[in-house]
């Protein structure tokens, strides 16, 4: 006990600090404000409907789509590498997955691993010449957001016979239990219940307005949840952080860099497979432009959410804030009078906003000068 | 600076074992002769400076300590069995330590992460296998406290320390690892007159919990604060090793210049180096 009482023993010389600036030191802070800030910004401007449960699930189901990949990008980048392949990777893993469903018939329990396994191949590969030619990987992933767009143009024609479009998915997954993990909405049970309370909106008929929790979203908050318990409570966080921090003194001081690399590329292609898989079971259809512009569309949450470009900051809460910033831009401008075109101009400055914050913020955690 | 020193020497006993012996160790690189020659030995709780200008081959001699290099020639005993060390893994393994100058510290990273690089402690088994942060911090703060800066939190970030406090984060991480021997790579060049003090107290702490300590350096007035022992290298051959008392500021100062040449500018600079 007299260790602890020690413990609390501080230096005269150092002032207590104060809430607000043990705050300022969350790499999430910044996406945390943006959302309170976007939140205002919408009850001010934009229809109450926006906030009413049917509204919060219209902006979530994006945010949850582009979240998954966010959380991918974000571990990634505090690792110290960039994919910008993700969207093509998502169109690339949609028709392996599509392939295995239509062409060779096969049940999702059978379907689904092998795309995981598939797409965490591609990300192997991807890491791996990164790792070994030393070359920077915005560069080797510039190039394979073409490759694998094209290959995936050139694969949809091949399985469909002409078509950059795979459909009847839907009709071949009917039925198959698995299909409710990663499509549909989840407790259905319990909304109704709520509806027959009175406690959710209903239709006339008593119904509810929202017949459940479309389940990506649970996927996103559950990978957000995980990804965030692996960076700030496992050694292999700690070995995350420091591969992108420098990573000579990663591997000088024991960590695996080349290894967590590595990984992190496949970690980042199979959250791609994810949206792959949960959006086609969903829509019962692939197409070559599947996940166009995803990876910075990604990038931008998991800037937003604190991530630094050069690497060893950031967190995986933060791009779950990110994407949900995204989510409600998107969506709530349709909810106001405004063109929906002002999104992309309100994205750019808000990944503006984010860098800059970020770059003070960076500079007063670690008394850069 | 020799006389009033405030440290304790280490006052080790010539019979006590060396942990390391290094005996005529050569090193060729093609037709260049960077070692040829040169013996140094370091026992428990002692600080050995090894002096020399640039391009002595100090920093050859402990890359072949460290295992960085294998010699040409010469053997290496620890603790009196011959060994030789392939990669600087095994070196560590033995448990000889390097502090490299760039310190292997990641700025934006807490102190805690900083110390654990690499060898995090865990608890919990299977897929609830995780980084005892908790325990992780108090050792951090615990192992700091000893070598005498208190930390604002454990997760305060590397890089708001200075540069003598992340010489002193490096050297108690090598030693809270278990170093038996601990080789710092010229710590005291790139700090201020308070920082390098701190670092000079840390070394002495170190040596006063039975590690020994290599101190390289090209300041004599820094090594003669703390060394025990001087050891001296000129053009890869050791010029002799003198033990503290014997020796003068000015005859370190000229050995480590190879004589002469210091002589003839000595007049010029009116004694300021």
């Amino acid at each position: 006990m007299s260790d602890a009482a020690e413990n609390q023993k501080t230096d005269e010389r150092v002032k207590a600090e104060p809430l607000l600036s043990r705050l300022m030191k969350r790499p999430e802070l910044g996406a945390i404000a943006g959302v309170i800030l976007v939140t205002i910004f919408f009850l001010l401007t934009a229809d109450s409907a926006m906030f009413t449960l049917a509204g919060i699930v219209n902006f979530m189901t994006p945010a949850a789509q582009l979240g998954i990949l966010a959380i991918g990008a974000a571990l990634l980048m505090i690792g110290g590498e960039f994919d910008l392949s993700i969207g093509s990777m998502v169109a690339f893993a949609g028709l392996f997955f599509g392939v295995c469903i239509i062409v060779w018939g096969l049940p999702l329990i059978a379907a689904i691993p092998l795309t995981f396994v598939f797409s965490a191949c591609v990300g192997a590969i991807n890491g791996n010449i990164v790792i070994r030619s030393g070359l920077p990987s915005f560069i080797v992933t510039l190039a394979f957001l073409f490759i694998l767009r094209g290959l995936s143009l050139v694969g949809l024609k091949w399985a469909t016979g002409g078509s950059t479009q795979l459909r009847g998915i839907r009709d071949a997954v009917e039925g198959d239990w698995l299909a409710s993990v990663f499509a549909g909405d989840a407790f259905p049970g319990l909304f109704v219940w709520l509806a027959e309370r009175g406690l959710v909106d209903t239709f006339n008929n008593g119904n509810p307005k929202v017949p459940g929790i479309p389940v990506e979203i649970l996927w996103f908050i559950v990978i957000a949840v995980v990804a965030t318990y692996v960076l700030l409570r496992t050694p292999a966080g700690n070995w995350i952080f420091a591969a992108g921090g420098d990573k000579v003194a990663a591997s000088n001081s024991g960590v695996p860099v080349n290894r967590v690399k590595v990984s992190l590329f496949m970690v980042t292609a199979c959250c791609a497979a994810m949206v792959a898989i949960i959006t086609m079971i969903d829509a019962g259809s692939t197409d070559a432009r599947r996940g166009f512009q995803k990876e910075f569309e990604a990038i931008i949450a998991a800037v937003i959410g604190g991530c630094l470009l050069t690497g060893g900051y950031g967190s995986a809460i933060g791009a779950f804030f990110g994407s949900i910033i995204f989510g409600m831009v998107v969506i709530g401008l349709t909810y106001t009078d405004f063109d929906q075109d002002w999104f992309q101009v309100f994205l750019g400055g808000m990944l503006l906003i984010a860098v800059l914050f970020n770059n003070a913020i960076r500079k007063r955690v670690t008394g850069e000068r | 600076m020799t006389d009033d020193t405030k440290f304790h020497h280490g006052d080790v006993d010539d019979s006590v074992a060396p942990i390391i012996q290094m005996r005529d160790i050569e090193k060729h690189f093609g037709n260049i002769i960077a070692l040829a020659g040169v013996s140094f030995d370091i026992r428990p709780g002692e600080c050995h400076c090894l002096l020399g200008d640039n391009g002595a081959g100090k920093s050859t001699f402990i890359k072949t300590m460290s295992g960085v290099h294998q010699p040409t020639h010469g053997e290496i005993l620890f603790e009196g069995r011959q060994m030789s060390f392939s990669t600087p893994r095994d070196s560590m393994e033995a448990g000889i330590a390097t502090v490299f100058q760039d310190l292997a510290m990641i700025p934006l990273m807490s102190v805690t992460r900083n110390f654990f690089m690499g060898r995090e402690p865990t608890k919990g088994r299977g897929l609830l296998k995780r980084f005892d942060v908790d325990a992780a911090n108090q050792i951090t703060m615990d192992e700091m406290r000893k070598m005498g800066i208190n930390l604002r939190g454990p997760d305060q970030a590397v890089g708001t320390l200075s540069g003598g406090e992340r010489q002193t984060v490096a050297i108690a991480r090598a030693v809270y690892f278990g170093a038996k021997v601990l080789i710092l790579d010229e710590p005291t060049s790139a700090l201020g007159v308070r920082q390098t003090s701190n670092v000079l107290a840390t070394i002495d702490k170190v040596r006063k919990q039975g590690v020994g300590v290599v101190f390289i350096s090209h300041n004599v007035r820094h090594a003669l604060a703390v060394g025990d022992r001087f050891t001296v290298l000129n053009r890869g051959k050791t010029l002799g090793t003198a033990k503290r008392g014997e020796i003068t500021p000015e005859q370190l100062q000229d050995l480590m210049a190879g004589g002469q040449e210091m002589a003839a500018l000595e007049g010029s600079l009116g004694g300021t180096v």
